[in-house]
C-alpha cells in the first residue's frame, strides 16, 4: 500500500510536465488564432471631457458617416437609457467603426451577432470595429447595470442587402 | 505495516470556537439572505413573480445587489475569517496569539457590515456587488466594506504572530501544512486588497462624502479589479486547504504529495494578483498588450491549479483504495460517499473541474469577446463561488457545527439530499445560463422585462427557474439541519480535528517552501511589472472629473 518517495516523485513529474504543456498550447493556440484573425481588443483611444460630450467633435453630431468605399463610422453617446443614434443603417458587406462613449454613468456596447463587446466609461473614448456581411437587424444592447431601466436600452444595427 | 494516519491536536480550544462560531454565525445568516434573492431571481427568468417581495426589494436589481453582497462578499469573507484561524490553531496545537484581537476583528467587521448593510437595505446602495462608479451608493456602503476588509488584515496579523511564535518554539521544523496554507490564503488576500483599499479610501469615501467633486470610472475598474480577482482565490484556497488537508482523511487515505501542495499554494501566493485586466479586456483606455501579458499570466495560474487537481485526485485515489477500491477509474465509487463532508467536497471538485475550463474561455483575450458581461459569467461565477467555494463551505460545516457545538450532526441522510439537489440544481442552472450567454443575453439585467427579448432564449429560461428553486430547496434543507444540529441534536460529538498525513511527507519538501521572502519579493515584483506601468501612468493622468449618480 505505502508508496516510496521515488514512485510519488515519478508521478508528480508525470503529472507536472504535461500541466504546463497544457497551457502553453492553449495560449499559442490562442495567440494565433488571435492575430492570425485579426481580432482587436479596445484599447487606448483617447479621454473625452465626460461633462463636455456634447460639444466635442465627434459626438456632436452622433449620426452613421461613410469614410471609404464600404467602410463607415458611427459616432455613437450613451446615456441613461438610450443611445445616439438609436438606428445604424448600412449596406451589407460594410465594415463599421463604432467611435462612442458615455455621459454618465458605465454603459455597454454588445452586438451578439457581430462579435462587437465594449465597455463605454465616461471621460473614454471606446474605439471597435466590426464587419457587416449578412443582411439584417442586429440588436445593440448594453450589457453593463446602469440603474434602474438599464434593461430597456438598446439601438438597432439595420444592415440592407446590397442594390 | 501501515503507518499510524490520525494526527490529534493535544489542546482543546474553547475560547478559540466561540470566536470562529461568531463568525460563522454571520456568514451564513448572509447565505440565508443570499438564497432568498437569488430564488427571486430565478423564479423571475422564468417569468414568475412572486408577489409580495416588494416589501423586502424595490427592484429586480436591488435584489441582484444584496446577491451578490451577501454571497460573494459576505458569507466567503466571515467564513474564511472564522475558519482558517480555527483550522491553523489545531494544526500548531497552540492558542490563537491574541484572543482579545480576534474579538476586536470581529466586532470591527461585523460592525462595517451593519454599517455597509443600511444603505443596501434601504435601496441606497443598489450598485452590485462590484459597485463601479459613477452609480454613487449612500457613503457609509462604502466605508462599511472598508472596515470589513481592515477587519480581515487583522486576522492576517494575528494568523502572523500566532505562526512566529510556534516557529520561536520550534526551530527547523515544518510548518504544519493546514497552518502554511491558512497563512498563504490570508498573506495572499492582504496583498491583492491594496487595490480595493486604494479604490476606497483615496476615490469612492471621499467622492461620496462630497469631499471631491468627481471621480473616474476607469482607474476605478482597474483598482477594483486588481483585487477582483484574487479575491476569487481567497475564496477558493480555503476549500483547497480542507481537500489538501483534511479530506484525504475523510476519504480514508492519506495526501500523496505535501511537496507539490506546498509548491501550488506557493505558486498562488505569487500568481494570484498580476492579471485582473482579463476583467477589462473589452475596456477602452488599457493598452492591447497589457492585456494580453495579463492573459499570459492568467494561463500561469491555471498550472497550480492543475497541480491541486491532480494530487487531491491521486488523495482519493489512495483513499478509495484502501478501502478495496479496484480498477482504473471503479475505485470512485469506493469513496465514503455516504458521509455528507465528502460527497459535498468531492462534489464541488468535480464541478470545479468544468468551472475552471469555463473560466479558461474568459481569460482567453479574443474569446471573451463572445462571453462578456453575458449570463455566460453568472454561469461560470456559480460554478467556482458558488458551488466549489459554497459547496466545500457547506460540506466542512457539516463537521465543523457539530465539533464547535458538541453534538452530532441532526441528520446524515438530510444533509445527503441537500448535496445531491445542489449539485443537479447547479448542473440546470448554469447550463442554461452558459447557454443564454452564448446566445447573447447580458447579465445583471432585468430580462424578463426587456423589449428585446428572444423566443430561443425564452425558451432556456425556465430553466434557470427550475435550477434556482432547486438549489433554494437545497440551501433550506441545509439551514433546517444546521439549525436542528444546534438546537435539538442530543447526541455527543468529539469535536476531534484530523488532518491528513502524507504520502511523500512535508520533509522531502526543499526547504526554500518553508521561506517567506523569496516570494513575497517575487509577488511584488511580478505585479509592479504587470501593473506598475499602467497604473502610474492612469493615476498621474487620469482627472477625477465624473460626477456620479443615483439612478435606480
Amino acid at each position: 500500500m505505502a508508496k516510496s518517495g521515488t514512485t510519488v516523485y515519478l508521478y508528480e513529474l508525470a503529472w507536472i510536465l504535461p500541466s504546463i504543456a497544457i497551457p502553453v498550447g492553449m495560449l499559442a493556440a490562442l495567440t494565433v488564432t488571435a492575430f492570425g484573425a485579426g481580432i482587436h481588443l479596445p484599447s487606448v483611444a483617447g479621454r473625452v471631457s465626460p461633462t463636455r460630450v456634447a460639444d466635442t467633435a465627434p459626438f456632436d453630431h452622433p449620426g452613421v458617416v461613410q469614410v471609404g468605399p464600404g467602410r463607415y463610422e458611427a459616432r455613437m453617446t450613451s446615456q441613461i437609457w438610450a443611445y445616439a443614434p438609436n438606428e445604424i443603417r448600412v449596406p451589407a458587406g460594410s465594415t463599421v467603426t463604432f467611435i462612442a462613449t458615455s455621459k454618465d454613468v458605465i454603459h455597454g456596447l454588445f452586438i451578439p451577432g457581430a462579435n462587437v463587446n465594449a465597455m463605454l466609461l465616461p471621460g473614454q473614448i471606446t474605439r471597435v470595429t466590426a464587419h457587416f456581411e449578412k443582411p439584417g437587424e442586429y440588436p445593440l444592447l448594453c450589457h453593463e447595470y446602469c440603474g434602474i431601466a438599464h434593461h430597456t436600452m438598446w439601438a438597432r444595427v439595420i444592415v440592407e442587402p446590397r442594390s | 505495516m501501515p503507518a499510524p494516519i490520525t494526527v490529534r491536536t493535544a489542546v482543546q480550544t474553547p475560547a478559540e470556537n466561540r470566536l470562529t462560531a461568531a463568525f460563522l454565525a454571520v456568514a451564513l445568516v448572509a447565505l440565508f439572505g443570499g438564497a432568498v434573492t437569488g430564488l427571486l431571481q430565478a423564479l423571475d427568468h422564468a417569468g414568475v413573480h412572486v408577489p409580495g417581495q416588494g416589501v423586502f426589494v424595490k427592484s429586480y436589481y436591488q435584489s441582484v445587489s444584496l446577491h451578490g453582497v451577501l454571497n460573494v462578499l459576505v458569507w466567503t469573507t466571515f467564513f474564511i475569517s472564522g475558519f482558517m484561524p480555527f483550522l491553523m490553531v489545531r494544526a500548531l496545537g497552540r492558542p490563537l496569539a491574541s484572543l482579545k484581537l480576534g474579538w476586536l476583528t470581529f466586532c470591527l467587521m461585523l460592525g462595517g457590515l451593519v454599517i455597509a448593510a443600511i444603505p443596501l437595505v434601504g435601496n441606497a446602495a443598489t450598485v452590485m456587488f462590484t459597485f463601479y462608479p459613477p452609480l454613487k451608493a449612500h457613503a457609509a456602503f462604502y466605508i462599511g466594506l472598508t472596515l470589513v476588509v481592515v477587519g480581515t488584515w487583522l486576522v492576517t496579523l494575528n494568523m502572523a504572530l500566532t505562526l512566529r511564535r510556534w516557529w520561536a518554539d520550534n526551530p527547523g521544523r515544518r510548518t504544519p501544512l493546514a497552518a502554511f496554507m491558512s497563512m498563504i490564503t490570508f498573506a495572499m488576500w492582504t496583498i491583492a486588497s491594496l487595490g480595493l483599499a486604494a479604490e476606497m479610501l483615496f476615490m469612492l469615501i471621499p467622492w461620496s462624502l462630497g469631499w471631491v467633486g468627481g471621480t473616474d470610472p476607469l482607474l476605478a475598474r482597474v483598482l477594483f479589479w486588481f483585487t477582483g480577482h484574487p479575491i476569487v482565490y481567497f475564496w477558493l484556497l480555503p476549500a483547497y486547504t480542507s481537500w489538501y488537508t483534511l479530506m484525504p482523511r475523510q476519504a480514508g487515505g492519506r495526501l500523496f504529495s505535501d511537496p507539490l501542495a506546498r509548491a501550488s499554494f506557493i505558486l498562488f501566493l505569487v500568481l494570484s494578483t498580476p492579471l485582473g485586466f482579463h476583467h477589462q479586456f473589452t475596456d477602452p483606455g488599457i493598452h492591447q498588450g497589457w492585456k494580453l501579458v495579463h492573459a499570459f499570466l492568467t494561463f500561469a495560474v491555471f498550472f497550480p491549479s492543475l497541480l491541486t487537481f491532480f494530487n487531491i485526485v491521486a488523495s482519493l485515489e489512495n483513499g478509495a483504495r484502501a478501502r478495496g477500491g479496484r480498477g482504473w477509474f471503479a475505485w470512485f465509487a469506493k469513496l465514503p460517499w455516504g458521509d455528507p463532508s465528502v460527497a459535498a467536497q468531492v462534489g464541488a471538485m468535480l464541478t470545479f473541474a468544468f468551472g475552471g475550463i469555463g473560466g479558461l474561455v474568459n481569460a482567453s483575450f479574443s474569446l471573451n469577446l463572445l462571453v462578456h458581461n453575458t449570463a455566460w459569467i453568472p454561469g461560470h461565477l456559480h460554478l467556482t463561488v458558488g458551488t466549489a467555494v459554497t459547496l466545500s463551505f457547506m460540506g466542512i460545516t457539516y463537521w465543523l457545527v457539530p465539533a464547535l457545538r458538541g453534538r452530532a450532526l441532526w441528520s446524515r441522510r438530510m444533509a445527503l439530499a441537500q448535496v445531491w439537489l445542489w449539485l443537479g440544481g447547479m448542473l440546470i442552472f448554469s447550463n442554461a445560463m452558459h447557454r443564454l450567454g452564448l446566445m447573447g443575453m447580458p447579465r445583471r439585467t432585468h430580462i424578463s422585462a426587456a423589449p428585446y427579448m428572444t423566443a430561443e432564449w425564452k425558451a432556456l429560461l425556465p430553466l434557470v427557474g427550475i435550477g434556482g428553486t432547486l438549489l433554494f430547496i437545497s440551501a433550506m434543507l441545509y439551514f433546517l439541519n444546521l439549525a436542528l444540529t444546534v438546537t435539538a441534536s442530543r447526541r455527543p460529538c468529539a469535536g476531534e480535528v484530523l488532518f491528513a498525513e502524507a504520502l511523500s511527507g512535508p520533509d522531502h519538501a526543499p526547504v526554500i517552501f518553508d521561506r517567506w521572502k523569496p516570494w513575497l519579493v517575487l509577488a511584488f515584483a511580478l505585479i509592479a511589472l504587470a501593473y506598475g506601468p499602467s497604473l502610474v501612468q492612469l493615476a498621474a493622468t487620469t482627472p477625477l472629473d465624473v460626477p456620479g449618480l443615483r439612478v435606480w
